[in-house]
């Protein structure tokens, strides 16, 4: 329980950090912003209380707001994609509910779940996000690129980190 | 009563999410409103050190284009330099200037944060009220115009961008002196558009866009960029410039802020206008 903790908390600054320090300043071509903290949110295990989730992604928000001055985006789209976890969790979990030990990644539940549950969560929140930020409909497709070709490239990231730090557990 | 407390607790889920979804978009309205000051105190106290040490670290990276370009500050500061010219009738040298009257002063600062790749950028200085920044200020570096102060803590100030969606800076084509309004619709941090200039500007492609001195952050005639492209639209007016932004955004170290002296005068004249206009009415 304690080295979850534990996990969980690094995971949780590395992200944060990584979002803050390098994604931020990353310009690899227009309307590409990954998001790869939302990794953090997307791996908290399977039976922590809803309302919990939701707390520590309004703190989460927070931290990377702080970061890009943008206090309050970062945070209320986290928030709804808090709010929304146990509802897309409940929609795609199997017949027989979640296995007790199992995590949400993808040595544990297999791709295709990944992906979908990857999918709608980072759907969701850059939707949210870019929509706040823009504060209007007024760019309305211009907008609606920025979330589908973001959301692409943090769906690349969070699958290229799977890939990295989760494979070689299953060997071990 | 009772039915009141059974409702709070079954639905416990969502009313903590309208809770804290409602905070979150009090911030975010409230930062709106005070521009950015949150941002300003979280730039000072906790991100402020990191972002310090970060860009101790970055500013080695390009240093090579950073020399260059004070060089070419350098050149044209020394182009103006008193040494730089030779007196031809010795007559009308006039020392206790009567004439010409300092307006613009200009106050070297360095960037601290700054981004481009979302849809409104800030960019974050380490001047500070303390060090006579106000709001509103025009922000310009070596290759041309900025952006505008926004809001300024002691030691801290937070410059809108000009790759922000409510920048907007009055800029005039150089040789004809036509303007318009300069606006970022997103995307390119290279490229911005210049709308509402007028179809009589005998405008082409190349030419240089200067500020037009109209509002009140940037003097007249700072860089802005270079004319990429230009169309008259179907119904419209107005030309509607493409425009070559000659600040490289993403390489931002050394900037000037600049003071306009006689701004509070303009602002008194402004506000007296404005009170005999409600007057009148």
């Amino acid at each position: 329980m304690l080295n979850e903790i534990v996990r969980h908390s690094i995971r949780f600054f590395v992200l944060v950090l990584v979002q803050g320090l390098i994604l931020k300043n990353m310009d690899v071509a227009p309307y590409v912003n990954p998001f790869i903290y939302l990794l953090f949110l997307m791996q908290l295990p399977f039976d922590m209380p809803p309302w919990l989730v939701m707390i520590i992604a309004f703190i989460t928000g927070f931290f990377v707001d702080v970061f890009y001055g943008t206090i309050g985006m970062h945070m209320a789209a986290s928030t709804l994609i808090g709010f929304m976890r146990s509802r897309i969790l409940k929609m795609l979990a199997p017949r027989d509910g979640y296995e007790f030990s199992a995590q949400p990644t993808v040595q544990d539940m297999g791709w295709s779940w990944f992906l979908t549950y990857a999918a709608i969560f980072i759907l969701i929140h850059h939707f949210c996000l870019f929509y706040l930020e823009m504060f209007s409909f007024r760019e309305f497709f211009s907008t609606f690129l920025r979330v589908v070709i973001s959301g692409m490239s943090t769906m690349l990231l969070v699958v290229v980190t799977q890939f990295l730090f989760y494979r070689s557990k299953k060997a071990l | 009563m009772r039915n009141l407390l059974v409702f709070l607790v079954r639905n416990y889920l969502v009313l903590l999410f309208l809770l804290l979804e409602g905070l979150s978009m009090y911030f975010l309205v409230q930062h709106n409103v005070f521009q950015r000051a949150a941002a300003v105190s979280a730039a000072n106290s906790f991100t402020g050190s990191i972002y310090e040490t970060r860009s101790n670290f970055t500013a080695y990276l390009n240093l090579k284009d950073q020399n260059v370009m004070l060089n070419h500050q350098l050149a044209a500061l020394l182009n103006r330099d008193r040494g730089s010219f030779i007196a031809f009738n010795t007559a009308t040298t006039n020392v206790n200037d009567t004439v010409y009257r300092q307006r613009y002063q200009y106050l070297t600062a360095e960037v601290v944060d700054n981004s481009v790749t979302l849809r409104s950028n800030y960019i974050i200085l380490d001047r500070g009220s303390k060090q006579g920044v106000a709001p509103d200020m025009g922000v310009i570096g070596a290759s041309g115009i900025i952006g505008i102060v926004r809001e300024v803590s002691d030691n801290f100030c937070v410059v809108m961008s000009v790759l922000h969606k409510d920048t907007k800076i009055s800029a005039s084509v150089k040789k004809d002196g036509t303007f318009g309004q300069l606006l970022w619709n997103g995307g390119d941090y290279r490229t911005a558009d210049l709308i509402d200039l007028p179809t009589h500007s005998k405008i082409a492609q190349g030419d240089t866009l200067v500020t037009s001195g109209l509002g009140d952050a940037f003097p007249q005639g700072v860089l802005v960029g270079v004319v990429k492209n230009f169309e008259k639209k179907a119904g419209d007016k107005t030309y509607t410039v493409e425009v070559q932004l000659t600040t490289d955004f993403r390489k931002l170290k050394h900037v000037l802020l600049i003071k306009d002296l006689f701004r509070e005068e303009i602002q008194q004249l402004k506000q007296r206008v404005n009170e005999s206009d409600n007057n009148a009415k």
